[in-house]
């Protein structure tokens, strides 16, 4: 299924359209950076046991000594919960680790990075979003709303989309072999398209599809059904070659 | 045949590539010069005129969505949303907060009406029907006032108050907070905060006043919970107020209503959270400790109260007038 766009009318003329995220991606997200500040707080309570006792047991003495520790020991891992989202989100221009490894990403409804308020306002209504419990609220209002957004994006005026990073490298093509090729540019892009993805493909598939690729590119200079997988894949390279 | 748009690309290429890596060292910064931020809005035409004609030439490859994604990396660059530092900020402090805490007089002052109404409510209920106590108060603190003693007596022996501190304004903060985002639920749970607050707050006070300790609790409240109770009225004042960009809203559509008064009320909230950060600090190393007598606990309560009353006016950062007095 295709994902549900985002169009931001631009200045120009030409509009920027964004991918939304859908409840999954968002989810998987959370789950992710949930994982994550669940290490970090445990981690950091195994290492003051240790430093402090030299086992792990709780702080069971009494009086100001007992509940300080107690009370550093517990602040960490509280301040990890609730600063964890907008310091990062702040820190990676609307990313947190979670959302980088889902490839999504916070932005505002202009399109920019949202700032330090917006952030901040989003993650404020976390408090209302995570009522009654498991993030109910904001799950529902994910899925009902048309940006699928939560109330601390709807608050904060941003919305996640995905972050879609088509690799520069696809900009810097070789022009001047491309400018003489008398192979078709998009008949070419599918041939790198194709070859990309050659290991992950069923041997018919792919043989199928290098085929009818090879004879649109070629038209009638060459039989490509004589080929086997092999000679395929080498044709399919020399092809390339020619960007 | 030589193809069109393989042509066309080979002649823009190297101007794509250069860009590429210029927006890419400027996404990484946090800020730009002017004649950077010109740069880029001169780019922002030119990659857009190259992908309405990408979208036609060649529709679907890989250098159109490239083109796609530099076209959105370069709108995100000069969307961002400028840093104001710290003129901004005494800007914010100068004149926002005051403007909204002008327009939110009313619903402070109702805010102010509605927990004096429940406490007072709280009060008689206590006073009327003493057992229901133990619906508010927690078996601890009941047995604690039936010894004579307040539940605060004692407590800088057991806990240091940098601790104390701090678990007092977290609580407070986030209390100030949801008494806010709850304004969501069309002010129902601002309300039932509000008045939930007050109740208890009066039924706290009737009931250390049957055994006699209101006003040790008064010389123990008296510090920090000017300003504390004060910023729990603004909070709520500004729940309602989200609660009626939902119910009336000012702009086209309810969501837009709701995003720009969260928007506009966003500095004073976090006015108030700093707020109780000094409250918090009040009522972990002053109110607690017996050192204090009631006079200086006044005089503290009554001169950071004072603080805040000017500091939300504007007053304390007031521009001099220009052609004033030398």
């Amino acid at each position: 299924m295709d994902n549900e766009q985002y169009t931001i009318p631009g200045i120009t003329g030409v509009d920027v359209s964004l991918p939304i995220a859908g409840p999954g991606s968002r989810s998987y997200a959370f789950i992710i950076d949930w994982h994550i500040r669940v290490v970090l707080a445990l981690a950091w309570i195994v290492a003051a046991m240790l430093i402090e006792f030299g086992s792990l047991r709780l702080p069971l003495e009494s009086g100001k000594r007992g509940v300080t520790f107690g009370f550093l020991v517990f602040l960490a891992p509280a301040i990890i919960y609730f600063f964890y989202h907008p310091v990062l989100e702040l820190l990676m221009q609307g990313q947190s680790p979670g959302k980088r490894m889902a490839g999504v990403r916070v932005v505002t409804v202009s399109g920019g990075t949202p700032g330090t308020g917006a952030v901040l306002i989003r993650n404020i209504f976390r408090l209302i979003d995570c009522l009654p419990m498991l993030y109910f609220v904001g799950l529902i209002t994910t899925l009902l709303s048309a940006q699928r957004v939560r109330i601390g994006d709807m608050a904060a005026g941003t919305l996640l989309v995905i972050d879609e990073r088509v690799p520069s490298r696809y900009l810097e093509l070789d022009g001047a072999a491309t400018a003489e090729a008398a192979v078709d540019f998009t008949t070419l892009d599918l041939v790198e398209q194709i070859l990309e993805r050659w290991p992950s493909l069923a041997l018919d598939k792919r043989d199928a599809i290098a085929r009818a690729l090879l004879k649109k590119a070629l038209g009638s200079a060459e039989d490509p059904d004589a080929l086997d997988d092999d000679a395929l894949r080498a044709r399919l390279v020399t092809l390339s070659a020619q960007r | 045949m030589k193809s069109s748009a393989a042509a066309w690309v080979h002649a823009r290429a190297p101007a794509w590539r250069e860009l590429s890596r210029r927006i890419g060292a400027l996404r990484k910064r946090r800020s730009i010069s002017v004649g950077e931020a010109l740069g880029a809005i001169e780019a922002y035409r030119n990659v857009a005129r190259d992908l309405a004609s990408a979208r036609r030439l060649v529709p679907g490859t890989r250098t159109a969505a490239a083109l796609e994604t530099l076209f959105a990396q370069i709108h995100a660059t000069i969307a961002r949303h400028p840093s104001g530092g710290w003129s901004g900020l005494l800007s914010v402090l100068r004149d926002d907060i005051p403007s909204v805490v002008r327009e939110l007089a009313p619903r402070i002052f109702w805010m102010a009406a509605l927990m004096g109404s429940s406490a007072a409510a709280g009060f008689w209920l206590i006073a009327t029907y003493p057992h229901l106590i133990n619906l508010i108060a927690s078996e601890e603190m009941i047995q604690h006032v039936e010894e004579g003693k307040l539940w605060t007596d004692g407590l800088i022996n057991v806990t240091p108050s940098s601790i104390l501190s701090v678990r007092i304004l977290s609580n407070n903060i986030v209390v100030a907070l949801f008494a806010v985002c709850s304004g969501f639920l069309f002010g129902l749970g601002t309300f039932y905060l509000m008045l939930v607050n007050g109740l208890m707050l009066g039924a706290t006070f009737a009931f250390v006043h049957q055994h006699g300790l209101a006003e040790r609790l008064f010389e123990f409240i008296i510090a920090h919970g000017l300003v504390e109770l004060s910023v729990i009225c603004i909070a709520g004042a500004i729940g309602t107020a989200i609660a009626d960009s939902l119910i009336r809203p000012t702009h086209a559509t309810r969501r837009e209503s709701f995003r720009v008064c969260v928007r506009r009320a966003a500095p004073l909230m976090a006015l108030c959270a700093a707020l109780l950060i000094g409250a918090g600090l009040i009522e972990g190393f002053v109110s607690p400790d017996p050192v204090f007598p009631l006079a200086s606990r006044i005089a503290i309560g009554v001169s950071y109260w004072f603080l805040m009353v000017l500091t939300l006016g504007g007053w304390l950062l007031r521009r001099p007038r220009p052609g004033g007095a030398l």
